[in-house]
């Protein structure tokens, strides 16, 4: 393994570089900046969960007094598309239009109002009268996939759609060895079906977009997204415009998760700022977003493990249904990633086969969210490892040990399985997993608690564990480039089109930059995610920024100081290559400096004039994924079924960290709303498909009192091919909470939950079950 | 109707709706750092000091706080220096998007106004009523007991 190098600045807890605006409260989200005339849009829902319109009349509402415009398939393009932010030709099906004469969950776009002011918006909605056809609902996996279920997508001009006619958007098949065989071989073999529920992102920030026109007529949304430049390109293609007409700016935004790596408003603001000349603000109320947003793919996975005596693996079998709703956004690929970022994990059995399908339902509709279906193929990998380790009689800290990947391994599944089509050869180059396991044994006290049922009244203690892996971006497919310029006073513009969520990669980034540059991080001046003025990204998704941008900012930053040598050289009377940047200037070998500044105003205004800075990008090879063991100490009480997570620990490998404050940070937010997930979060359905708790009130997402003792501990570990070292850490977090808590519930009460959330109700029918 | 009330520092004399609230009230009158997070008392990010309490402005009526003193986030700064919650906020990593901050921030400095040396317990209970999606929360409840550290070391009061 190569070892870490000196940083100077790298490695450092630096403060956000937009921290002080965001402490203050300066005017800097989408909806803060306010200009004359704007136009506020409120878009009507589907109240069906599958209709067709039959007739649809507007004229009502487009009398009325301050309204603008309306906008329904009457009158807007039929392009098919998707909503997913992907790299183009995307992996979604195009099966959305921006609206349609057939609705497909309750809450799809039927019109839309653009008024002066919100209420006269909301006023006119109700004067739109709408005919609906019902038609026969879909309202689970089971009745999806049934014979003669009814067809979601039965129009002719969708594409990308596995089988429209089955409603089935996705289906994938991989096979390594021969599972059969493997179980055949195997002396113990145990198997685990777990469902995962429909679950919101919930950034406090709902979707919110600001449109207008600027001096030259060029359309410009200021918007809340994850991917500015798929989002420039999809309003292009939905609406008909070429690219060069948009501008997409993504000021600082509250929060994403993935539900803003999808264009959902863009277009609507977009095309009513086409059609009126005037700004349009479209914001999400907190009720539009859980009814009408993205959420999480609830899923339906089996895993079947089977073991030597010696522990050791010999198969593993994964099958996965996935419900991606009424439409297919990320349908295929977060299916295979539930397959993709879990099976590789455990590389010591020969034999191996994921399948599974995606399928339509006439329900919310899912998208990317964090930990993108490893999330949901960890819970039964993960339980299921839990129940061979005790069938087998060996410690499940042992069993990971026996069967985990190690450094200068690879794993037949990284080839065979990536973003929706085969994926790339890799070995792994780091891994501190080992250590990992032992820091959060010791941390939970796993020697002195496993087993032991500790009892206080009704309250029964116990310790779990599990550990898993993701990756640093998609690799052959993801792209990232940065541009640097100088200034005379020594000072960097670094110029991105990585989008900073609020995960602080702005801040990332001018480290890295800073410590190729030998500058203080506050002489990278950052400017990011703008598609008029910084270079191409494919955005913040798939726990890329870091490792694939940060990569193409260290490239631009080397290229930035090889020039700075060349105009350095003869000053110092050296040669290039035996210069170094430090303290803010180049130093010569005998220790003589040219200050940057003096560099800069040198190629700028006295000889061989040009401008000090270039462009670089970085298309990754691999994905290295960062490692995670997980232990968390619980208590359930046996008379109510309630679970409480009394102390969690994570000890993460991501490489080194860049900003350890903000890596703990990353791990900290994933790691609660996990526990969210497992034991509260659930979007409740009812039997029309309507969501019946569309609020924070009713979808309890954790507060401060909800939390347990969190230990975060960042064993580091130095990746090579990664910038400085470093891997990603923005999403495995959140896939360890549920199989940790299932597992610490088992060691105390001695049942196995296989349906999230782990509410009191579904605990305490477990025990009964148990207690007979 | 008429109200007039004092918002970070300057009074102000201004038309409203009967059925305006507050949080509306003070982004129309430009106050930005006020957040919109669900508009039903749920989130705390649309948090300010109604005379010195935090109370969240989606649900006060902006008529109720006729004759009041407002302080929203944008109100702590003191001659160019920021609150000791807003800097140990950022130096402890409280901070990821910063849409909740503001709610978040103002309900800490309430209280500590109430209760200058609170528990861990304490500030839990203070600041339950404001979420985060993206700390964790570990983070921002470090900060506020690195407010109240250097607060014992000579800091601001209010």
């Amino acid at each position: 393994m190569t070892s870490r190098p000196e940083f100077s600045v790298v490695g450092k807890r630096e403060r956000k570089v937009d921290g002080r605006a965001l402490a203050t409260g300066k005017p800097v989200f989408v909806a803060d900046l306010r200009l004359p005339d704007t136009l506020h849009v409120k878009i009507l829902g589907s109240p069906h969960a599958h209709a067709r319109i039959v007739r649809i009349d507007t004229s009502a509402a487009e009398a009325m007094p301050g309204v603008a415009c309306v906008l329904t398939h009457e009158n807007t393009p039929p392009t098919r598309h998707t909503t997913a932010g992907q790299g183009f030709p995307e992996p979604s099906p195009y099966d959305a239009r921006m609206f349609e004469n057939k609705v497909r969950f309750i809450g799809d776009r039927v019109a839309a109002v653009a008024a002066e002011s919100e209420a006269i918006a909301l006023e006119a909605l109700k004067a739109i009268e709408v005919e609906y056809e019902e038609l026969e609902p879909v309202l689970s996996i089971d009745d999806a996939l049934r014979e003669g279920a009814p067809v979601i997508h039965d129009e002719a001009d969708s594409t990308g759609i596995y089988d429209a006619a089955r409603n089935i958007v996705a289906d994938v098949d991989i096979d390594v060895g021969d599972v059969s065989a493997g179980f055949a071989g195997s002396d113990v073999v145990v198997e685990s079906t777990c469902e995962t529920q429909y679950a919101q992102h919930t950034p406090i920030e709902t979707h919110v977009v600001l449109s207008y026109l600027d001096d030259a007529g060029r359309l410009v949304l200021r918007t809340s997204t994850q991917v500015p430049f798929h989002a420039r390109r999809i309003v292009a293609q939905t609406l008909g415009i070429p690219i060069r007409d948009i501008r997409v700016i993504k000021p600082r935004i509250g929060g994403a998760f993935g539900t803003k790596q999808e264009v959902l408003l863009e277009d609507i603001a977009g095309l009513v700022t086409l059609r009126t000349g005037r700004p349009t603000l479209i914001r999400l109320t907190r009720k539009e977003e859980f009814v009408a947003a993205r959420t999480r793919h609830p899923m339906r996975v089996r895993v079947k493990l089977g073991a030597g005596g010696d522990g050791v693996l010999r198969a593993i079998e994964m099958e996965a249904v996935s419900n991606t709703g009424a439409y297919g956004a990320h349908g295929l690929t977060v299916l295979a990633n539930t397959g993709s970022k879990t099976l590789p994990l455990y590389n010591k059995a020969p034999n191996a086969h994921f399948f599974g399908q995606a399928v339509y339902t006439t329900l919310p509709v899912p998208g990317a969210y964090r930990g993108y279906g490893a999330t949901q193929g960890y819970f039964p990998l993960e339980t299921a490892m839990d129940e061979l380790a005790e069938r087998l009689g060996i410690d499940p800290i042992e069993l990971r040990r026996l069967n985990h990947i190690r450094v200068g391994e690879g794993s037949p599944i990284f080839e065979k399985l990536g973003e929706g089509r085969e994926g790339v050869e890799q070995t792994v180059k780091s891994c501190e997993l080992e250590r990992c396991l032992e820091i959060g044994a010791e941390r939970i006290g796993w020697a002195e608690k496993r087993g032991k049922r500790l009892r206080d009244g009704p309250w029964v203690r116990g310790v779990g564990m599990s550990i898993m892996m993701q990756g640093s971006g998609i690799p052959m497919i993801d792209m990232a480039a940065a541009t640097i310029k100088m200034n005379e006073d020594g000072s960097f513009n670094l110029l991105v089109g990585a989008t900073d969520l609020g995960t602080g990669s702005d801040t990332i980034l001018a480290q890295i930059a800073a410590e190729v540059l030998g500058v203080p991080v506050e002489w990278i001046l950052v400017a990011s995610s703008d598609t008029d003025f910084t270079p191409f990204d494919v955005g913040a998704y798939a726990s890329s920024t870091t490792y694939v941008s940060g990569t193409a900012v260290q490239r631009a930053a080397e290229k930035v100081r090889d020039q700075i040598f060349a105009v350095a050289a003869p000053f110092l009377g050296a040669e290039a290559g035996a210069l170094h940047l430090a303290d803010g200037a180049v130093v010569g070998p005998s220790g003589r400096t040219m200050m940057l500044a003096d560099a800069c105003v040198r190629a700028m205004y006295e000889s061989d004039q040009f401008q000090i800075a270039a462009t670089a990008s970085c298309v990754p090879a691999e994905s290295p994924p960062p490692f995670l063991a997980n232990f968390a100490e619980v208590a359930v009480d046996t008379e109510t079924g309630g679970v409480k997570v009394l102390h969690y620990v994570a000890a993460v490998d991501c490489g080194v960290a860049i900003n350890p404050t903000l890596a703990e940070g990353q791990m900290e937010g994933a790691l609660v709303n996990g526990i969210g997930y497992a034991l509260t979060e659930e979007m409740q359905i009812s039997s029309r498909g309507r969501v019946r708790n569309p609020s924070l009130f009713d979808y309890k997402i954790p507060g401060m009192l909800d939390i347990p003792r969190l230990d975060v501990v960042l064993v580091e570990s130095y990746e090579p091919t990664g910038p400085m070292g470093a891997k990603s850490v923005g999403e495995i977090g959140i896939n360890g909470p549920i199989p940790t808590i299932a597992n610490a519930i088992y060691d105390a009460v001695g049942v196995r939950l296989k349906e999230t959330p782990f509410t009191p109700e579904r605990v305490l029918a477990a025990i009964q079950a148990v207690e007979g | 109707m008429t109200i007039t009330l004092t918002i970070n520092g300057t009074r102000r004399t201004v038309d409203i709706d009967p059925g305006e609230k507050l949080l509306d009230l003070l982004r129309r009158e430009g106050v930005m750092g006020v957040k919109v997070g669900c508009g039903s008392g749920d989130c705390g990010a649309c948090a300010v000091l109604v005379d010195g309490r935090a109370v969240n402005s989606c649900l006060l009526y902006a008529a109720k706080a006729d004759g009041a003193e407002v302080v929203t986030i944008e109100g702590l700064e003191r001659d160019g220096a920021l609150h000791p919650v807003q800097e140990a906020f950022l130096d402890e990593g409280g901070i990821q998007c910063g849409y909740c901050t503001p709610g978040m921030v103002i309900s800490a400095v309430d209280l500590l106004s109430r209760n200058p040396d609170p528990t861990e317990d304490e500030i839990r209970q203070g600041l339950s009523g404001n979420l985060c999606r993206c700390t964790g929360y570990t983070k921002q409840i470090q900060a506020v007991r690195k407010a109240v550290e250097r607060g014992r070391g000579g800091g601001r009061d209010d």
